[in-house]
């Protein structure tokens, strides 16, 4: 049961198309209703609040390698790369804001972040964009998101091992390899259109070219600190991210149309938010990708009518994650599904295969669908 | 030669602001630019069949309110992921203060 249910999640599988002829996938999906004014309030650009974000983000990541490289040989070295790993983890947050181009109004300056953020966290910044298309398409959808972090049954050593990215880090070098010969990697071609294809061949030759001379500095200056400075973050930076971004949409309704019930947004301090780039406000997000991250906040406001209350914090939503996902790997029809407010508009679940169980669509009952 | 329709009312569109237009089944998407010019395109997005009028207008560009991408509403030319096939735009006028569109 296991192994058959995981393989629902390949995108070369037969979930896919099972998912296409139950009109799931590309579906209608959940929209509280804000007024149009309103919207264009929240969707409007502005370069400030991203330009002042990125300058304080890379000063910290060039203060701490600055105190790294300074302190290096001594103890006092390991705080300070720690620090910066963690840092450089949150490329992720910029990968995802400039990636949906929401993340400032000038348009260079989102490309511009984009290519760095893709290059640190190791995404090809190509596929990644159509990976992330499709995710909004059809989140949570099995056989159609290829961005599903924890599967029922989740693969528990796997994401252990990934919150020091043993399993992105070596993923992405081989897929640098296949990039770089001229290739996709298994998947990839069902959501990377034809004529953006070569865009993916070339960054991956820059890359491993960049990745080659780190490791050729690293061998002939006899030190770490090259592998220390780039890549080596993806590493052992990459908790902090990881911890985030596993409270998206871990245990939550699969095969679903209502962004509440695959989704969630956790109550998160300060700090957190600047590192993250408030996509704790997930369901917003999810919702209306239209709307910057500096303006997450108030969509939240609007919609909260329409929602489960958030979780107030990161552990309480961890409270919740854990033993959710102990549980579906001996239940995988289980998930957590929230009590709305009172007054909330009803989930929508257009269809019996729509209720978050995310039961095989072949056979009957995709027929009912 | 195309058949003109009358759209909507110039009033209906704020400046640099975007709303649907639906005439024999067919979707369109009717355009203020912020210099007081009126255009038309196709309703939905040519990446998925999203409803453009949902999305933001700034200047002469139209963001699509699914995936963000983004079409030169006076031309339709897509301009980069995930868009890449153009828009279809329409003719459009005003005529004692209602938007004709030629479909």
């Amino acid at each position: 049961m296991s192994k058959e249910r995981l393989a629902r999640y390949s995108l070369a599988g037969p979930d896919n198309q099972a998912a296409v002829a139950a009109g799931l996938a590309g579906g209608e999906w959940f929209r509280s209703d804000i007024p149009r004014k309103r919207m264009k309030e929240l969707m409007r650009r502005s370069d400030y609040p991203a330009v002042r974000d990125t300058v304080i983000w890379l000063g910290l990541l060039l203060l701490f390698a600055g105190l790294g490289i300074a302190l290096w040989g001594t103890w006092w070295a390991l705080p300070c790369f720690l620090i910066y790993g963690l840092i450089y983890g949150t490329a992720d947050s910029r990968w995802h804001e400039s990636g949906h181009g929401t993340a400032f109004k000038t348009r260079w300056l989102d490309e511009g972040l984009y290519q760095l953020a893709s290059f640190m966290i190791m995404r090809d910044p190509t596929v990644w964009r159509w990976s992330h298309t499709r995710h909004h398409t059809d989140t949570l959808l099995l056989g159609r998101d290829p961005e599903i972090q924890v599967m029922r049954p989740a693969r528990l050593a796997r994401l252990l091992a990934n919150l020091v990215g043993l399993v992105d880090v070596p993923t992405a070098f081989r897929h640098m390899l296949v990039h770089a010969s001229g290739r996709l990697a298994a998947g990839e071609a069902d959501f990377i259109p034809e004529t953006e294809r070569h865009k993916v061949y070339r960054t991956a030759r820059i890359d491993l070219l960049i990745y080659a001379v780190t490791i050729g500095l690293a061998i002939g200056f006899r030190s770490w600190l090259p592998v220390v400075l780039i890549g080596g973050p993806r590493l052992y930076g990459a908790f902090l991210f990881n911890l985030y971004a596993m409270t998206q949409h871990s245990g939550m309704g699969e095969n679903v149309l209502d962004h509440r019930l695959n989704t969630r947004t956790v109550k998160m301090c300060a700090v957190n938010r600047f590192f993250y780039w408030n996509m704790n406000y997930h369901v917003e997000h999810h919702m209306f990708p239209m709307v910057p991250y500096y303006r997450l906040a108030e969509l939240h406001e609007e919609i909260s009518r329409d929602c489960a209350p958030p979780y107030p914090s990161i552990w309480a939503a961890y409270k919740e994650i854990i033993p959710a996902v102990l549980r579906q790997l001996r239940d995988q029809e289980f998930y957590v599904r929230r009590e709305l407010v009172p007054g909330a508009a009803p989930y929508h679940q257009p269809s019996p295969l729509a209720d978050g169980r995310a039961r095989p669509l072949t056979g009957d009952s995709a027929a009912a669908a | 030669m195309g058949e003109w329709i009358a759209a909507c009312a110039a009033g209906d569109v704020d400046p640099e602001d975007v709303i649907p237009v639906e005439h024999d089944g067919q979707d369109y998407a009717v355009y203020r630019s912020p210099d007081d010019v009126f255009y038309a395109t196709d309703g939905h997005c040519t990446h998925e069949r999203t409803l453009l009028c949902d999305g933001l207008v700034e200047g002469r560009v139209i963001e699509c309110p699914m995936h963000n991408g983004r079409f030169d509403y006076t031309s339709g030319k897509a301009l980069g992921p995930p868009v890449l096939v153009d828009l279809r735009t329409y003719p459009a006028k005003v005529v004692d203060g209602t938007v004709y569109i030629e479909v």
